[in-house]
């Protein structure tokens, strides 16, 4: 993985055209492309497209960022710590889109915003403790401590969440698609119509949310190398 | 190792039989919440049904085990803690999650005959109850412990601590309530064995997790 995102982090052009192409036919096909007609869901269905790929991504940056997290404690090198936080925080701006577009879906689909739902009430878990993360963060003074607790938390978080998001929603009934005898798009989409669009929106939002957690990662670090500057010439 | 452990686990306990200020403020604190819902519900008793009452317990149970293990680091902030640099970080942080057990354990005890005094008791299976208590409790203390070893770091101690804990707690929390509303309404045990092995499950984690990550917040 750490290799993956190395690959990732070059200033190489190839993975971010990559990126743009994915998204752009995943907008394109999954407002296009048929879908099945079903009650209920109708043309809501589509949201799968632009709602899921959001949870995906938050997974994947916050498991990214775990596993710096690891690294940081293990080397106690500083950088470990900008790419941690940087890839938190894209995670929870991933978060919260898929709160917000699946409070949309289930507003035109069970009626309220928020429904109680055991995956929506999971979701809101998960952000509340990155949330907590960066509180934590902001009430430490000291650099080392504020990385080193910080990636404590981080993996303590992480590792307790994971019943939550993804254990307890499977135990109890809910009426999200895809859990407690609800089908999911594996049911619906007997021609596997649906996945053509699906995966490499997965995909693509993935790179994006690497991408624009590069970015931040070397906009930080140029301004730790201009502080460090400004520190030796005694500004 | 073993030892130690039991060497630390003894020595916060005597340092609490010495000056008893804690358990007697946490009983306080607990007789206080207790008697404020009967206040509330005063001509509406009958409202409590088992659902209420176990979430009022549970929440209870979690706002008192937050101030219980709050205290757990701040002792070492500030004096003589020497000899806690002759000792492995390991058996510091398992004899302190026991010490914190045994203490939510205690608060957990109290609370229920409060509640059974205050309020009433519906429960009807008394064995699953007394399971569920030992789990939960054992939940809150082997994952409050560590973040108390986080906050006694910063300034604002207590309020980190409830920020950071109350979320990465709520799953132990729901498994806790459904368990106890099926022992007040006399279920089965197999139909609450589930939601006991994911508390067991929580447990297990939090507790290693805990083991591992010790040592880097105690070595600063």
């Amino acid at each position: 993985m750490g290799g993956l995102f190395q690959m990732l982090n070059s200033k190489s052009i190839w993975w971010k055209s990559l990126c743009a192409l994915l998204l752009m036919y995943s907008v394109v096909g999954g407002f296009l492309m048929r879908v099945p007609r079903l009650s209920i869901v109708n043309e809501t269905i589509r949201a799968l497209y632009y709602h899921v790929p959001m949870w995906f991504g938050m997974v994947f940056m916050f498991l990214i960022s775990t596993w710096y997290a690891v690294k940081y404690l293990r080397n106690h090198r500083m950088d470990d710590d900008i790419i941690s936080v940087e890839f938190a925080n894209t995670g929870l701006v991933f978060g919260l889109l898929g709160i917000v577009t699946g409070m949309i879906w289930a507003n035109y689909t069970w009626g309220t915003p928020w429904h109680g739902d055991p995956k929506q009430n999971g979701a809101a878990i998960a952000l509340l403790v990155y949330f907590a993360y960066f509180v934590l963060r902001g009430s430490l003074r000291n650099d080392e401590q504020r990385a080193r607790l910080g990636a404590v938390y981080n993996i303590f978080a992480f590792f307790a969440m994971i019943p939550l998001i993804f254990i307890i929603p499977r135990m109890t009934s809910s009426m999200h698609p895809g859990s407690g005898g609800n089908p999911g798009f594996n049911m619906y989409d007997l021609d596997n119509n649906m996945r053509k669009v699906f995966y490499p929106a997965v995909i693509g939002w993935i790179l994006l949310g690497c991408w624009i957690a590069s970015l931040r990662i070397r906009l930080r670090r140029i301004e730790e190398r201009i502080l460090d500057e400004a520190y030796e010439k005694g500004v | 190792m073993n030892t130690n452990l039991f060497t630390l686990f003894k020595k916060e306990i005597k340092l609490e039989l010495r000056n008893h200020t804690m358990v007697s403020g946490l009983l306080l604190f607990l007789v206080c919440s207790v008697f404020i819902y009967y206040l509330s519900f005063q001509l509406h008793l009958s409202l409590i049904n088992s659902f209420v009452w176990s979430a009022l317990f549970w929440i209870t149970l979690l706002t008192t085990s937050v101030n219980t293990v709050a205290k757990s680091f701040m002792a070492e902030r500030d004096a003589g803690t020497y000899y806690y640099s002759l000792l492995s970080p390991e058996s510091i942080i398992m004899s302190k999650v026991f010490y914190n057990f045994i203490l939510c354990l205690l608060m957990a005890s109290a609370g229920f005959i409060l509640f059974v005094l205050f309020l009433n008791n519906p429960i009807q299976d008394l064995r699953v109850f007394i399971l569920v208590v030992i789990l939960g409790s054992f939940g809150f203390a082997s994952t409050l412990t560590l973040l108390s070893a986080i906050a006694a770091r910063s300034e604002s101690g207590t309020l980190l601590m409830a920020v950071m804990g109350f979320p990465i707690l709520i799953g132990i929390l729901l498994a806790a309530i459904r368990v106890t509303v099926n022992s007040a309404e006399g279920l089965d045990l197999s139909v609450s064995i589930n939601s006991l092995l994911m508390l067991l499950s929580i447990n297990t984690i939090t507790t290693s997790v805990s083991y591992l990550l010790f040592p880097y917040i105690w070595r600063s």
